[in-house]
């Protein structure tokens, strides 16, 4: 579909419409499709329809936050632990800069609507460094954790240069005892100890929390005060399981990256599909398609970036601010 | 049918849009300025041990905050009751979905068993080697 | 009223400006922005993908012939696949898109009176959606196919050895987008583009079933697609979310799913409703009975279907504190459902049937919907349920919903606007005779599963004990007798193109919008606006021998003029 600005006047070439249109409307603004009889009569129906599809976003979203409270409902321990090792000052600098981007993304409609290209083009422009910021910032977070190892699914017990099991062993021998009815009830039970999630874990065991961006490399240090075994050579300091050996690491620890992933990679996804469309707006924008008749795409797009805005406003709390 | 060109007057100078509702500037920066201090707010309190509460209030701040970048960031205070209707009543359906799974998971967790009870494993091991309820063994590759 | 009928351009005229012939060549159909084009595209594809499913279900009655294998080759994972593909083309090729999609592009913005739809380049985008679905659906089957079912319950889904899997949760995904882009559209469309005079309580009652339907399709498929992306990753990446070894809840997926698949069996029924209260009024030309109920109720189905879904969970591990609230929710839905059934009989009774095609798959729809309605109600007890669930009883009443009703529906509905698609007549004989034959075979092949699940038949079964054969067997030439009658109606509305008579404007008596403008319709649907009265409203109409067809008269007109309905 091309998007130039004469197709807006007339997706069907027919000159004759009958009926209700408004006379004059059309040949007034060549932006007007056909079927609508005003601008405002266009402009109120792309916005119902951006509503529509931001409605569908947030069930879409709603599907992994509801994945996400019974996940946490079921081992909150989980959430408690792991969420310490997620870098709180990265999230909440990412959160400020979404904002930030946000805010100028509502200064660029106020712009458009008041014609001034050049503010809103920059406006627009600084929107999009926004993006890239907060995907440069994400990039660092998750190059980090998967260089540390903190990832979804078994390969969170099993690092890929850990061919023995050495590991894996370390966290099934420290984990929990069953409780005693349960042996009885299952002799088997203590051969799979990592699924029992331990039943209390007194919050003032976890790491401090402002500790937390130096966490990883402190397990370590406690490892070799409680006897663990450690690697003795230095190549150990780089060794990308190091949360393996935190006594105080739950079972389905790897739930809460599984979902931590799913959830920020899904929205880091709307980032990028948000940055295509900062780019066409820019690209149309200093085109000078937009004036204060018609902003609808820039409005639009506004619309898709604040509802990426706010799903971040509550992915941070719920995965940084884990007290 | 009624149209959202908007007849909202401000004291502002600026040419009238023909269609939307014109944000004063003041309202933008100061509605941002909120945002960014609401986060340092809601980033603070996680050091603070309430208890139950850090996810209440960690919650309601983000309620506080998207409730703010809806009604002036998205226009949705001047713009058609359908449409904050949309946005509300998709969130509610949210809330209804979580509601039912959380009753429903609660309500079963304690009946839920961890892992296979041995005669199972025996069977599953004898008949299906890596069926998908096999358990997670230490010397797994 | 408009004259309508009043100065005429010649039948040369009338025969080029028609949307079929307004331009020609592949690309004006490819990168059309016409609604009736794309709703036509879409008729196409779904009845295409209609054949295709409905031969994989004809494997499956005669793979059933014997106990056993009967097939020579069909193993029992090539049965697995076989209704597997069968389930899923049928439900998100077929159904889901054969009323909104295909007959609702093409009949909304007549029927509303506008020119076309919000967002056509829009609504052609979801048409291509579609297709890519559709082509994803195929790459799965060159690609090993996939034997999960079609509900893809996890661990199924997540350890099958099938090399299609996830090539086919994509195109659900992409046809799930598809749904949600036509959903958005058909809002925003009646919301937006409703003529002067077009009031809400004015709309033709199939528009109310579409914006219902239209609701679901927007609020409920997300979830679907967001299920969807979690399986595709817990197979791919392992995640756990869903397996149980790994601190993971299979029957959150159960959730997950069926918050989106109970609406949309609902997106299936809706629409279909919708027709069924269109064809009864005008081929009983009698006004509808309890219109503002009719509307309502459909509303309220839409509504209520998002608060029913646990009751497909009865005996997947659901605590017996939800199992008990979603089997007293699940009952509510009857009174909407009995609302409508009720007023569409008020209409039928004292009405003056014409039993023409449409109207007998009306009737179709009113019997079959009600026995499928009726053991709705033994399932949604938790008990009978226990007895019942995953048993053929469960296979023929969702058969007697979705088939027996969705799809009669929507073949109703294609026969009742098939002169306005093509401007052409079909064989009332032919077409007639058809829905008969259908109507016996439905009954012979379903009615039967209902006895078989009440013994104790499970459904997705290769095997069966050798008591269970005679109802087997009854049920596969039951299915044979039936698809004899798909055949027919196909040949039935294909020769009419060829050799069909011309139609005429309004060849049934119908009151709404689309039976004021031309067969087929023009390019831009009316020449002129059209005045919007009460649809249901046929006093003022008299049957022209001339056109063979029903005019507006005056003197008629007048007359109701001073005597409104209501």
């Amino acid at each position: 579909m091309t998007t130039l600005p004469t197709t807006h006047a007339a997706p069907h070439d027919a000159p004759e419409h009958g009926g209700h249109d408004a006379h004059g409307e059309h040949a007034k603004y060549p932006f007007l499709q056909h079927h609508f009889d005003t601008p405002a009569h266009q402009f109120g129906s792309a916005k119902l329809g951006m509503w529509l599809f931001l409605a569908t976003e947030v069930l879409f979203f709603g599907g992994l936050f509801v994945a996400y409270a019974v996940l946490r409902a079921r081992f909150p321990e989980v959430f408690s632990y792991a969420s310490h090792y997620l870098n709180t000052i990265m999230g909440g600098v990412n959160t400020c800069v979404l904002i930030l981007s946000s805010l100028t993304m509502a200064l660029a409609v106020r712009f458009a609507q008041t014609n001034k290209k050049n503010a809103m083009l920059l406006c627009l422009v600084l929107t999009f460094m926004g993006a890239v910021g907060f995907m440069v910032i994400k990039y660092f977070e998750y190059s980090h954790k998967i260089h540390q190892h903190l990832v979804w699914g078994k390969t969170f017990y099993v690092p890929p240069d850990d061919a023995g099991g050495e590991a894996e062993k370390l966290v099934l021998s420290k984990a929990p005892e069953l409780p005693a009815a349960l042996v009885v009830a299952n002799p088997a039970g203590p051969a799979i100890p990592a699924f029992e999630p331990i039943p209390a874990v007194e919050v003032s065991a976890i790491k401090a929390a402002n500790k937390a961006p130096s966490g990883l490399s402190t397990p370590r240090e406690q490892a070799k005060e409680e006897g663990l075994p450690v690697a003795s050579h230095d190549a150990a300091l780089e060794h990308p399981s190091l949360h393996l050996s935190d006594p105080k690491m739950p079972a389905n620890t790897h739930m809460f990256f599984a979902i931590y992933y799913c959830m920020t990679g899904l929205h880091g996804i709307h980032v990028l599909a948000g940055m295509v469309m900062l780019a066409w707006l820019i690209w149309r924008g200093a085109r000078g398609d937009f004036n204060s008749n018609y902003f609808t795409p820039v409005d639009v797009g506004g619309l898709y970036w604040h509802i990426v805005d706010l799903v971040w406003i509550f992915l941070f709390p719920i995965f940084y601010l884990i007290h | 049918m009624a149209h959202n060109t908007s007849h909202e007057h401000n004291a502002s100078s600026e040419p009238h849009p023909l269609v939307g509702h014109l944000v004063p500037m003041w309202l933008l920066f100061g509605v941002g300025t909120s945002l960014l201090v609401l986060t340092a707010i809601t980033v603070a309190v996680r050091y603070i041990d309430v208890g139950e509460f850090n996810l209440v209030i960690a919650l309601g701040v983000a309620v506080v905050k998207a409730t703010l970048v809806a009604l002036f960031f998205m226009h949705l205070k001047w713009d058609r009751p359908f449409n904050l209707l949309t946005f509300v009543g998709s969130m509610a359906f949210v809330v209804l979905m979580m509601a039912f799974c959380l009753m429903d998971t609660g309500q079963y967790r304690a009946s839920q068993f961890k892992g296979n009870p041995p005669d199972v494993e025996s069977t599953l091991q004898a008949n299906a080697p890596g069926a998908p309820v096999a358990r997670f063994k230490p010397d797994a590759p | 009223m408009t004259t309508i009928h009043a100065p005429r351009p010649t039948a040369l005229e009338v025969q080029t400006d028609n949307y079929l012939t307004h331009s020609r060549g592949f690309l004006s159909w490819a990168l059309t922005l016409d609604h009736k084009r794309i709703g036509v595209m879409y008729m196409v594809g779904v009845l295409a993908s209609f054949f295709v499913g409905g031969m994989f279900a004809l494997l499956v009655r005669t793979e059933l012939l014997t106990p056993g294998q009967t097939i020579p080759g069909v193993t029992a994972d090539v049965y697995n696949q076989f209704f597997t593909l069968h389930g899923a083309i049928m439900v998100f090729l077929v159904i889901i898109p054969s009323i909104p999609a295909a007959l609702g592009n093409f009949v909304l913005p007549i029927m509303l009176g506008a020119k076309d739809v919000a967002f056509p380049r829009l609504n052609l985008g979801s048409f291509y959606l579609w297709v890519f679905g559709a082509c994803f659906t195929l790459v799965s089957l060159a690609m090993g196919g996939f034997d999960t079912g079609w509900t893809f319950y996890t661990p199924y889904s997540t350890t099958s050895p099938a090399g299609g899997v996830i090539p086919v949760l994509f195109g659900v995904f992409v046809l799930g987008f598809s749904s949600i882009f036509t959903g958005m559209n058909f809002i925003v469309t009646v919301h937006k583009l409703r003529p002067p005079g077009m009031t809400w309580f004015r709309m033709p009652l199939f528009l109310w079933a579409i914006y219902a339907t239209a609701i679901i399709q927007v609020l409920a498929t997300p979830v679907l697609a967001i299920t969807l992306m979690l399986l595709v990753i817990e197979r791919t990446i392992n995640i756990g979310i869903f397996d149980p070894s790994m601190g993971g809840d299979p029957v959150l997926f159960q959730h997950f799913f069926w918050f989106y698949s109970h609406p949309a069996v609902y997106i299936m029924i809706l629409p279909a409703m919708g027709i069924i209260s269109d064809l009864i009024s005008v081929h009983a030309h009698r006004h509808i009975f309890g219109y503002k109920f009719i509307a309502l109720s459909s509303i309220a189905i839409a509504i209520f279907s998002f608060l029913v879904w646990g009751h497909h969970m009865f005996i997947s591990g659901q605590s017996p504190l939800l199992n008990t609230l979603f089997s007293l929710i699940s009952f509510s839905v009857a009174i909407p459902s009995a609302v409508k059934v009720f007023n569409w009989l008020t209409t039928l009774y004292k009405g003056n049937i014409s039993l023409t095609t449409p109207m007998l798959y009306a009737l179709s729809f009113l019997v079959l919907f009600t026995i499928g309605g009726l053991t709705g109600i033994h399932l949604a007890t938790l008990n009978t349920d226990v007895h019942l669930h995953d048993t053929y009883f469960v296979v023929a009443h969702f058969h007697y919903v979705m088939m027996g009703s969705a799809l009669i529906g929507m073949i109703g509905g294609l026969h009742h606007w098939w002169p306005k698609m093509t401007g052409k007549m079909y064989s009332e004989a032919l077409g007639s005779t058809a829905c008969v034959i259908i109507f016996i075979g439905f009954n012979v092949t379903f009615f039967t599963q209902f006895y078989l699940g009440s013994k104790g038949m499970p459904r997705r079964y290769y095997d069966y004990q050798p008591e269970f054969q005679v109802y087997h067997v009854i049920s596969t030439l039951g299915s044979y007798f039936m698809a004899s009658g798909f055949f027919l109606t196909a040949y039935c509305l294909i020769s009419s193109l060829i050799g069909g008579r011309k139609a005429p404007a309004n060849p049934w008596g119908g009151g709404s919008l689309e039976w004021q403008c031309d067969s087929p319709p023009p390019h831009d649907n009316f020449a002129t606006q059209p005045s919007v009265g009460d649809c249901y409203d046929f006093r003022s109409l008299r049957w022209d021998e001339a056109t063979q067809g029903y005019v507006i008269d005056p003197v008629l007109a007048a007359e109701a003029a001073k005597h409104p309905l209501h």
